[in-house]
């Protein structure tokens, strides 16, 4: 028995450390994803945050079209350097639904201007309201809705090049 | 030398980078609900509501502007007639049972509740054990 026992420690030690080069190695993933994926679209308006850029209904968005609802804000970074691929898929004719988190219109006339516009429509979400109702917990995060106004994907954190495969796919999946 | 004191300015003038917008924040984020018993409903609720931007904090602990929003949400349903626990669940409706400190029964999170009930019985055990050894001796 104390044979056995005289080796615990190191067992213990070994355990532990087993555990903590597996949390080093392979980071957990802490991002909250949306339960809505799968769901239909929660109802919701939004007012138009800049002029000239038609609100937001969602009432609209079981009319047979894909959509991709991007939330986003002037003051978010990493929305800047989302916005080529966000050109791109305009260019492949996807409308997208921009929802404008606590935002200000001046901010977004100037955002728009630097950053490009690919969106069919920005809505106006001060308080975050869409942004619970759509299960989404930051900036940015994109949203792939099928023509019967189903949510079919959830796509956190900007959308880099490296992501566009997976992008296109769950857009032509929900075709 | 140049290059240094140029560093150094750059060091002094650099602002922080923000990561929450320039808006002030909602009314209800920071301002009690002006009813007591309406009050004490949302700030219990809020306590045991997880902030989604900063996960170790409740959303009534949390200064982050998210955090600001979601205090505002709960508040303007609670004075609207909402219940507490309806509130909830419209939440983990949308983000799933992490967003409650206070998880609801289910399989998964059933050694959460069941271990400190087996902590108990393996330290009467031990107690047992030990404290009844020295009576026999």
């Amino acid at each position: 028995m104390r044979r056995v026992l005289i080796w615990a420690p190191l067992g213990l030690f070994a355990l532990v450390f087993a555990l903590v080069a597996s949390g080093l190695l392979a980071p957990a993933d802490r991002a909250v994803k949306s339960a809505m994926v799968g769901k239909p679209v929660p109802q919701f308006t939004l007012p138009s945050l800049v002029p000239g850029k038609p609100a937001v209904s969602s009432a609209g968005f079981a009319d047979g079209k894909v959509r991709l609802v991007n939330v986003f804000a002037s003051w978010c970074v990493p929305c800047i350097a989302e916005a080529p691929q966000l050109m791109a898929l305009k260019q492949q004719g996807v409308e997208i639904i921009g929802v404008a988190t606590a935002d200000k219109p001046e901010d977004m006339a100037n955002f728009l201007r630097n950053a490009g516009d690919p969106f069919a429509a920005i809505g106006d979400d001060r308080i975050r309201k869409v942004q619970f109702a759509l299960g989404s917990a930051g900036v940015p995060e994109s949203f792939v809705i099928d023509g019967k106004g189903r949510i079919t994907k959830q796509h956190i954190g900007y959308i880099g090049p490296q992501d566009m495969p997976e992008i296109l796919a769950a857009l032509a999946a929900a075709r | 030398m140049r290059a240094r004191n140029l560093l150094l300015l750059a060091l002094i003038v650099a602002g922080p980078a923000f990561a929450d917008s320039s808006l002030p924040p909602q009314p209800l984020a920071y301002t009690q609900l002006p009813d007591p018993k309406q009050e004490m409903r949302a700030k219990e609720l809020m306590e045991t509501l997880r902030c989604l931007v900063c996960q170790g904090q409740s959303i009534a602990d949390s200064d982050a502007e998210m955090a600001g929003n979601m205090r505002a949400e709960v508040r303007q349903r609670i004075a609207a007639g909402e219940a507490p626990d309806q509130i909830r669940s419209w939440l983990v409706q949308r983000y799933g049972d992490y967003v409650t400190y206070d998880p609801p029964w289910s399989w998964l999170t059933a050694p959460l509740w069941l271990m400190p009930f087996v902590l108990i019985a393996v330290g009467l055990f031990i107690a047992r054990r030990s404290f009844g050894k020295e009576e026999a001796e």
